[in-house]
């Protein structure tokens, strides 16, 4: 029943329903951006859409928050 | 067309409000940004086991969710960004579609049941990836079928961590501890013993002992270490007020940290809803005992109006539900609403913040975690002359990033010795310019409405 | 007893300060509220000559853009280069663009009636200077001189150098205490009632921004201070910045100097150093009216859309609103009330108080000083309001 999305090109298998962040979390991946002036590594924090740590870039589009966008198969993210 | 009633979230109690009112004859929308209904508690993962849905009245949930698919307009996957009452008197309340297109909505009254969010504080080394809300590994639990880590270590302060505990200890996490801030009582004599909920109390403490999970009171995580993620915390034992008199290092690979909630109100606040201050100091939306704002037109129900658990913000639906209907409300809901508020602000009292967590932070912790801004800059700007958080916030920028100061609001506010004051969001949820500049000629009113199939999942 | 008591913390008040003790005054500054918390902390930064027509108001604005040069290198002689004067200083250049030919060749008409650096540029250009603008502009004016501060670190920081730097002058900062009335002996100014007492001093400034009405009339003067309502958007960080200069279109020059109580706006974009796109600029007359109104930003997204298409994918985070000090002609209020001796004026910036706060403050400290200011302050008179009436 498991699909599965890519990151910068690696499979990492995804349960339908889940969210992109969940789906990289479960696969041990819990940072997928650096932020803009100290170059700190971020994931998920709050979980629920409120913090915007786990913003993250699907299929070129700009940067969305990865825990609350449900993966689709084939959907390739790319860190930053 | 125009909705008898658009009611912004779909937790227990936005749910209970919309079908209370749908029931009631009225035309009905629901908007919520999640996939699906359930709101913080009964949130669900798409393909749920048996097993998860008995617990806790999810099932029954699930069954008011697919009986409200029925009778009104589910707008699922729609973050709201504003709320503006039009010339007429009724209102527009503008999302964000599943596509990130512009939709409007309108309604002639409104029900608020926004939910709230993790109180999270800052310490050093709180934004090391590993470190999640105690909500946020809550949610990957029940919403994803994820455990969060293998060796977890949570903290903070008030029940709401024994849950999250035991849900983890259950999915086959190592949870090598229960930090609990306050309280020198330990959890046989849990504050939810004299409230009535020992039950509760007592299935917690049962999974707890199963699982060899020490709970420990007056203990905090103070900080985290890690070069790329978590591996190890400090935990220190507090005094009173918080003060470290001693600390350990545990290694771990997951800290789940939430010292209470934040009602979250800007919708409310957009329209001009009156506040008040709740027990733990939070602006709440100020109701009527019909849970009336004091915007005509506009109702709120559940943790926008105050923080006491889940059963109170469905009742609180109910009752909205009913007075926007204009029926009679039921003198036994009031009761049981006033005795559920009663407990809430006990458990409040009995779970405060103190001032002493503002010890376990370095100059160089950050206070703002999407402006980066530590407490070094957070202290300067107080030199320059900023005497409230406000000040602060246009000095130093902590609050001006993406999460709008959800996050590190009420650090800030204790930070410039004030009692948090509401903070206006004129947007609440970020809007493309494309999206926004649509919407300057004309906005598609009237979503398709294509009532998302199957509610509940 | 100070020399001199400032009433507001805005960016006007502390540079009205900082000039006073760099002239050896004593002075003490009271504010309401915190520092920068008033119009001050709900504006943008731009330090603008290129949108003045030719006049007191370009004289001022000039002066006035060579002063923030200074108190920024000033500032990094001592913090060290790259400081920005301690509130983000950046002298980035205003780039206004039109539409048409027909605006083209009025833009070209003013910068030379300005007598400014500027740099004519035609539509092809236009690229060169921003790569990101839209295709098939007509062409536009380049001012270098144009700069940027961030308004309320350069309003703290001012108080700041001013208290620790002179040696000569003292500044006292008192924050949250309201002026309620003033007090006379005889026919002079002797100081201000307060929420915490008197405060005795030997001149007072107001520099109560839009409320300088308000605090003119608790002296027994009036001043035709009104607010005009602005919004701004300010996007999330862009991941790598997008517009290098402030860029806006012509209608804004000619919607600064509207007497119009209705909405307009034009766009005005710009870059700030944490990654973040401003974008003005309205301008309404709705008194102090918060209530957010989604179809002023709906305009704002759509202008500033128009002139950068690759701001379609950003997302505005924020909004905030501010209201102008707004006088009828257009003209801040700068020196002596001739009505009541004693009495200072310095507010009705309306939508330029941060670019012209130290050309304001350097004039009146020339005047308490006894000194021939650098500039003719009788455009700015505060009683010239009610000669005009008829
Ligand atoms: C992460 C988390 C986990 C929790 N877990 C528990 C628990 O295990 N046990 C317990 O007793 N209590 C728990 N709580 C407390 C819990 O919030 C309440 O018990 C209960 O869920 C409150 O119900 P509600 O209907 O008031 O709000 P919620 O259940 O929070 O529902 C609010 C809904 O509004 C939606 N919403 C908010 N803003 C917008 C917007 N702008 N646009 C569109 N939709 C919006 C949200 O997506 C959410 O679905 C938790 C709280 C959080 C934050
Ligand atoms: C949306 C917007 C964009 C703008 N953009 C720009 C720009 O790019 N460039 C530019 O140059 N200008 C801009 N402006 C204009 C600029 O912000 C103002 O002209 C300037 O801030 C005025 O400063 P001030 O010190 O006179 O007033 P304020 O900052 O308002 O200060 C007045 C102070 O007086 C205090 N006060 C009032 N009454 C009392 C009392 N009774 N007792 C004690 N204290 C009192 C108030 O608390 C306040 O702090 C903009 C304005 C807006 C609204
Ligand atoms: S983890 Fe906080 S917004 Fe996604």
């Amino acid at each position: 029943m498991t699909f599965h999305i890519t990151i910068d090109g690696r499979q990492v298998p995804v349960v339908p329903g889940q969210t992109i962040g969940a789906a990289l979390h479960a696969a041990g991946v819990r940072s997928w951006r650096t932020t803009r002036f100290g170059g700190r590594p971020r994931g998920l924090f709050c979980g629920i859409g409120v913090c915007f740590d786990c913003l993250i870039s699907v299929n070129g589009r700009a940067p969305e928050r990865a825990c609350l966008l449900e993966a689709a198969p084939g959907d390739e993210v790319t860190t930053s | 067309m125009t909705y008898d009633l658009v009611v912004i979230g779909g937790g227990p109690a936005g749910v209970a409000g919309a079908l209370t009112a749908a029931l009631a004859g009225l035309r009905v929308a629901l908007i919520d940004s999640g996939a699906r209904l359930g709101g913080q508690y009964f949130r669900h993962a798409a393909a749920h086991g048996t097993g998860h849905a008995a617990e806790s009245g999810l099932a029954r949930f699930l069954r008011l969710g697919e009986r409200l698919g029925e009778r009104a307009d589910l707008l699922l996957r729609h973050q709201v960004w504003h709320i503006s009452q039009n010339d007429g008197g009724d209102f527009t309340v503008h999302c964000n579609g599943p596509d990130g297109g512009p939709v409007a909505v309108r309604a002639r009254r409104l029900l608020i049941a926004t939910g709230a969010h993790d109180r999270p504080l800052p310490f050093p080394g709180w934004d090391l990836p590993g470190v999640l809300t105690a909500g946020g590994a809550q949610a990957l639990l029940k919403g994803n079928g994820v455990v969060p880590g293998r060796r977890v270590v949570v903290g903070g302060t008030g029940p709401f961590l024994l849950p999250v505990a035991t849900g983890l200890a259950e999915a086959g996490a190592r949870v090598l501890g229960v930090y609990e801030a306050n309280g020198g009582l330990g959890l046989a004599r849990h504050p939810l013993l004299a409230m009535g909920k020992a039950g509760e109390a007592a299935g917690y403490a049962a999974t707890l002992a199963r699982h060899l999970v020490p709970y420990r009171t007056r203990r905090a995580v103070v900080a985290a270490h890690g070069e790329r993620e978590v591996q190890a915390v400090t935990v220190a034992r507090l005094d009173q007020d918080w003060n470290v008199l001693a600390t350990r290092v545990v290694e771990c690979d997951t800290v789940a940290v939430g010292y209470g909630f934040v009602p979250q109100i800007e919708l409310g606040l957009q329209l001009g809803c009156g506040t008040r201050q709740d027990v733990d100091g939070s602006p709440v939306l100020s109701v009527d005992s019909a849970q009336r704002t004091t915007v005509p037109g506009v109702w709120a129900a559940g943790e926008p109006t105050g923080v006491g658990g889940w059963q109170l913000s469905e009742l609180e639906g109910r009752i909205a539900g009913r007075s926007i209907a204009e029926r009679p409300v039921a003198g036994v809901l009031t009761r049981r609403r006033d005795r559920g508020r009663a407990f809430g602000a006990a458990l409040q009292r009995a779970y405060p913040v103190k001032a002493g967590w503002q010890g376990w932070l370095r100059a160089d912790t950050l206070v703002c975690r999407c402006e980066e801004v530590p407490l070094a800059r957070v202290r300067e700007a107080r030199d320059l002359g900023a005497t409230d958080a406000r000040s602060v916030k246009l000095l130093a920028r902590p609050g001006m990033g993406w999460c709008q100061g959800r996050i590190c609001g009420y650090a800030v506010s204790c930070l410039a010795g004030e009692p948090q004051q509401p903070s206006r969001r004129p947007i609440a949820q970020p809007v493309s310019l494309g999206a926004l500049a649509d919407t300057a000629d004309g906005i598609p009113d009237d979503p398709a409405t294509d009532p998302v199939d199957d509610p509940a999942h | 007893m100070s020399d001199v008591i400032v009433v507001g913390a805005g960016v006007v008040g502390a540079a009205c300060a900082y000039y006073a003790a760099r002239a050896g005054l004593d002075v003490t500054v009271i504010d309401r509220g915190p520092v920068a918390g008033g119009t001050t902390g709900s504006g943008e930064g731009n330090v603008l000559v290129s949108d003045k027509e030719p006049g007191p108001e370009l004289e001022l604005a000039v002066l006035s853009n060579g002063l923030w040069r200074s108190l920024a290198e000033r500032h990094d002689r001592q913090a060290g280069p790259g400081a920005h004067g301690g509130f983000e200083f950046e002298a980035k250049g205003g780039l206004v663009v039109a539409e048409t030919d027909e605006i083209q060749r009025r833009l070209v008409e003013l910068a030379a009636e300005q007598g400014l650096e500027h740099v004519l540029v035609s539509g092809p250009e236009l690229r060169d200077y921003e790569p990101r603008l839209a295709e098939g502009l007509a062409g536009g004016v380049l001012y270098p001189q144009d700069a940027q501060v961030q308004p309320m670190l350069a309003a703290a920081r001012l108080l700041r150098d001013g208290a620790d730097s002179f040696g000569r002058g003292t500044l006292h900062l008192r924050l949250g205490v309201t002026v309620t009335g003033f007090v006379h002996s005889g026919e002079r100014v002797t100081g201000v009632r307060t929420s915490h007492g008197d405060v005795l001093g030997g001149a007072v400034i107001n520099a109560a921004g839009t409320w300088g009405g308000e605090v003119a009339a608790l002296a027994g003067v009036t001043l035709p201070i009104l607010p005009r309502r602005g919004f701004i958007l300010v996007t999330e960080p862009l991941p790598e910045p997008l517009i290098k200069h402030k860029v806006y279109t012509a209608a804004y020059v000619t919607n600064v100097a509207s007497d119009s109580a209705d909405l307009e706006t034009s766009a005005v974009v710009e870059g700030t150093p944490a990654g973040t796109v401003l974008i003005g600029a309205s301008r309404e007359r709705v008194g102090f009216d918060r209530t957010t109104s989604v179809p002023v930003l709906a305009r704002l997204a759509a202008q500033a859309v128009a002139l950068f298409p690759a701001l379609r994918e950003a997302r505005a985070i924020r909004s905030y609103c501010g209201f102008r000090p707004y006088c009828p002609d257009h003209l801040p209020v700068i020196g002596a009330d001739p009505r009541l001796p004693g009495l200072y004026h310095a507010c009705g910036h309306e939508g330029a108080g941060i670019g012209l706060a130290p050309a304001t403050g350097h004039l009146l400290a020339q005047v308490l000083t006894g000194q021939t200011p650098d500039l003719d302050l009788k455009p700015f008179r505060p009683d010239r309001f009610s000669e005009d009436s008829p």
